[in-house]
């Protein structure tokens, strides 16, 4: 029964050159009927679409085409579904070697898969970024064991490579480039994302928690051994999304998330701020969710490198004028900035903040440092990094699972 | 799903033959509409058999402007038990058909009418499987395509005006895009509060949660006074605007916008029974709207529909921005005046 299968859908991928109109509904069928442990073969050559193609209720499937190059399946002029492929409630699925491109939304969207593996895969806009690009093009959600590596992500309206309240999580040997946020990291779980190449975007790497989500905190993220450099792309994100807020030449930036590490890093002419660590008080929207944790806490920056063209702070909006116009550090932006918000419950009667719960920053090079005292109006401000001059306990390595 | 490939097997010329081997009748999915023995008579009457009744709900999903016919099997001598808040928990056995049609002219009915799809909703016993059936362009049957499809209509509206329209039916797994519930399939529609409405039978009129008492299929049915009843969306004598604007988001929208649903990742729950005005969406920002967010800042801001991300999205047809993502390429403007008028009314 199987070889038929396959049969029928090599057909079908033969008779798509000519036929595209049947190519929706043969492909949509191959995916519905696969079978556990099923692996589905692209053909060679570019696939049009005109709606989502979904998989839901699936083990151990793989999606593999020929190459990045040379299995294309292209979404320009969708008229139904808002993603290119979505895969749903699946164990163990892999989607590697082919280019998905141009989707009115997201390229590809995942949710609830324990076992997500993307491996050469391209996710792109074709043309100039704009804000008419879809928001995520790697979009696993609400997922655990996720694997992405060896893959590229370019000009997306919001993230090029977006893991969000998921679990084990691995993001490496990728390229994001052109997007508003490179890679990002959303109220997850173990995360490990390492030796990518984010450059180009407005935002490079964000690792960010969100208030009124079901999966409320993230943390245990380790940023290492990674490119960040030229991130000063001018955001354009849809306004009322968070990384619209996003300052354009954002190397690193930590929000509200606990247990984060960044190291070995080289981080290099963002040419707003390399790194920074704020609260989610700095977004300035409404806070309503009690179960919600708006302070970064135990973050360390140890052992990166950085480096800043000497130019006045790139980024627009509110956050740009407040760093030209009131903070005014001119061409020498310090390299990590803190908004120095601190949760009172973490310091003591005498004021010190427990060590657990500490920023710490030590050993990085070339790096200037400011703690912007925001919650004080900007008052203290302060450049002396001293008072940060700590360690913590390295974070755990991440682990993805599968199953054999 | 090995009986699908089996069906597949079906379709494939000199393959035939493998259906010979089984005897034994064939559990669902039938590849045909006919073979669930649902209608009687001419099937696009759509007259339903005996055993078989029609339904209809206070305020339905919209569906780019189609009609619906609802109709229930239930096994024979089995109940369903009556609960004020959720679907009705329905055996195993039943059968839920919803058919799709346009009328050729909404002013005329006499002028006919074209049918396009019917979905079925079979509660085997490993849970709701959800199976789209096509119709032919004859109209006397519809065959499952699980892959669903696409076909052209027209059709003129109650205004006059001729529309047109490329209708798509959904896939078997966007079929689950909107019935899945945590990890289950799940009917929709017919709760209590949306059945406790008066129904016109080909014997007459009556509230359908009575006859289904009387009929004996639901049990333990309390005085009519004290069942929750769902507002008429679009008759004002039936609640307020809120009452109104609410029950069609609850239908329209909660189905994936609720803790269990497939958009739980928004934190956005427009469930009627919600009142936390943050899950509601009130100074609610976006997670992963996109350009869906239209340059607002908020779902929904009270007292202006204008800055309000969930009026945007109603308002759009762009598939990367428009809600509900499935079955709607139209704008349901009637409704999209409640929800704003709902909005304005809304106190900051």
């Amino acid at each position: 029964m199987k070889s038929i299968f396959f049969t029928l859908l090599f057909c079908c991928l033969l008779a798509t050159a000519h036929a595209q109109g049947d190519a929706q509904k043969r492909f949509q069928k191959a995916l519905i009927m696969a079978e556990d442990g099923e692996v589905i073969t692209l053909d060679e050559g570019t696939f049009r679409f005109t709606g989502s193609l979904s998989m839901d209720g699936k083990k151990r499937v793989t999606i593999r085409g020929k190459g990045q190059q040379k299995t294309i399946l292209n979404f320009k002029g969708q008229t139904e579904g808002a993603e290119g492929i979505r895969v749903d409630n699946s164990e163990n699925i892999t989607i590697e070697d082919l280019t998905i491109q141009d989707t009115k939304g997201d390229c590809i969207k995942t949710m609830n898969v324990n076992g997500i593996t993307f491996r050469n895969v391209t996710v792109e806009w074709t043309g100039l970024p704009g804000p008419d690009n879809g928001s995520y093009g790697l979009y696993p959600v609400q997922c655990q064991n996720v694997l992405i590596e060896n893959c590229t992500a370019m000009g997306a309206s919001d993230a090029g490579i977006y893991v969000g309240q998921s679990k084990n999580i691995i993001v490496r040997k990728c390229r994001a480039t052109h997007n508003v946020a490179g890679i990002e990291i959303e109220n997850s779980l173990m995360a490990d994302v390492y030796d990518n190449d984010a450059y180009d975007n407005t935002g490079g790497i964000l690792i960010f928690d969100l208030p009124d989500l079901v999966q409320k905190r993230g943390g245990n993220v380790r940023v290492f051994n990674n490119r960040i450099t030229n991130n000063n792309y001018p955001n354009f994100a849809p306004k009322g999304n968070i990384v619209a807020k996003v300052p354009a030449g954002t190397g690193v930036m930590v929000l509200a998330t606990n247990q984060v590490e960044i190291f070995g890093n080289e981080i290099r002419k963002n040419n707003s701020i390399g790194t920074s660590i704020v609260s989610y008080y700095m977004t300035e929207n409404p806070l309503k969710d009690s179960a919600y944790y708006p302070y970064p806490t135990a973050i360390s920056v140890h052992d990166n490198l950085y480096e800043r063209d000497p130019v006045r702070f790139v980024g627009k909006g509110r956050i740009g004028q407040l760093f030209r116009l009131k903070l005014r550090f001119g061409k020498r932006v310090p390299d990590i900035v803190y908004d120095g918000i601190v949760d009172p419950k973490v310091r003591s009667a005498s004021g010190q903040i427990r060590p657990d719960a500490r920023i710490c920053i030590r050993n990085n090079r070339n790096a200037t440092f400011v703690n912007l005292d925001a919650g004080n109006n900007f008052r203290n401000l302060s450049r002396d990094v001293g008072p940060y001059d700590c360690t913590h306990t390295p974070l755990q390595e991440t682990v993805v699972r599968r199953e054999p | 799903m090995k009986r699908l490939l089996w069906m597949l097997a079906l379709a494939v010329p000199g393959l035939g033959a493998m259906s010979l081997e089984s005897k034994k009748p064939q559990p669902p999915p039938f590849e045909t509409l006919s073979a669930y023995g649902l209608f009687a008579g001419r099937l696009a009457d759509q007259k339903p058999a005996e055993g078989v009744l029609p339904y209809g709900l206070n305020t339905p999903l919209f569906s780019d402007y189609a009609e619906k016919l609802r109709f229930v099997r239930m096994p024979e001598g089995e109940t369903v038990a009556y609960n004020p808040d959720s679907v009705l928990g329905f055996p195993v056995g039943t059968v839920l058909a919803k058919t799709f049609y346009y009328p050729n002219d909404a002013r005329d009915p006499a002028k006919g009418r074209r049918l396009l799809e019917t979905r079925l909703l079979v509660h085997e016993s490993q849970g709701w499987k959800a199976y789209p059936y096509v119709w032919n362009d004859e109209q006397t049957d519809a065959v499952l395509e699980v892959a669903g499809d696409r076909k052209e209509v027209g059709w003129t509206d109650g205004s006059g005006t001729r529309r047109k329209l490329m209708y798509t039916v959904p896939n078997m797994n966007q079929c689950k895009g909107c019935h899945v519930s945590g990890n289950k399939m799940v009917p929709i529609g017919p709760s209590a509060r949306q059945l406790n409405g008066i129904f016109t039978y080909s014997d007459g009129s009556e509230n359908q949660l009575s006859r289904w008492s009387r009929l004996k299929w639901l049990q333990k049915l309390p005085e009519l006074a004290e069942v929750p009843k769902l507002a008429i969306w679009n008759d004002p004598a039936t609640g307020t605007v809120a009452e109104r604007a609410r029950a069609w988001l609850d239908i329209n929208c909660a189905h994936c916008h609720s803790p269990q649903g497939p958009a739980r990742t928004s934190g956005l729950d427009l469930r009627i029974r919600q009142n936390d005005p943050t899950l509601l969406g009130i100074n609610k920002t976006p997670v992963a709207a996109g350009r869906g967010s239209g340059g607002r800042q908020f779902d929904i801001v009270a007292g202006h529909p204008e800055k309000s991300i969930l009026v945007y999205r109603l308002e759009s047809v762009d598939p990367g921005i428009r809600m509900p993502e499935l079955s709607r390429q139209l704008v349901h403007e009637e409704s999209v005046e409640l929800v704003k008028e709902w909005i304005k009314n809304l106190k900051p």
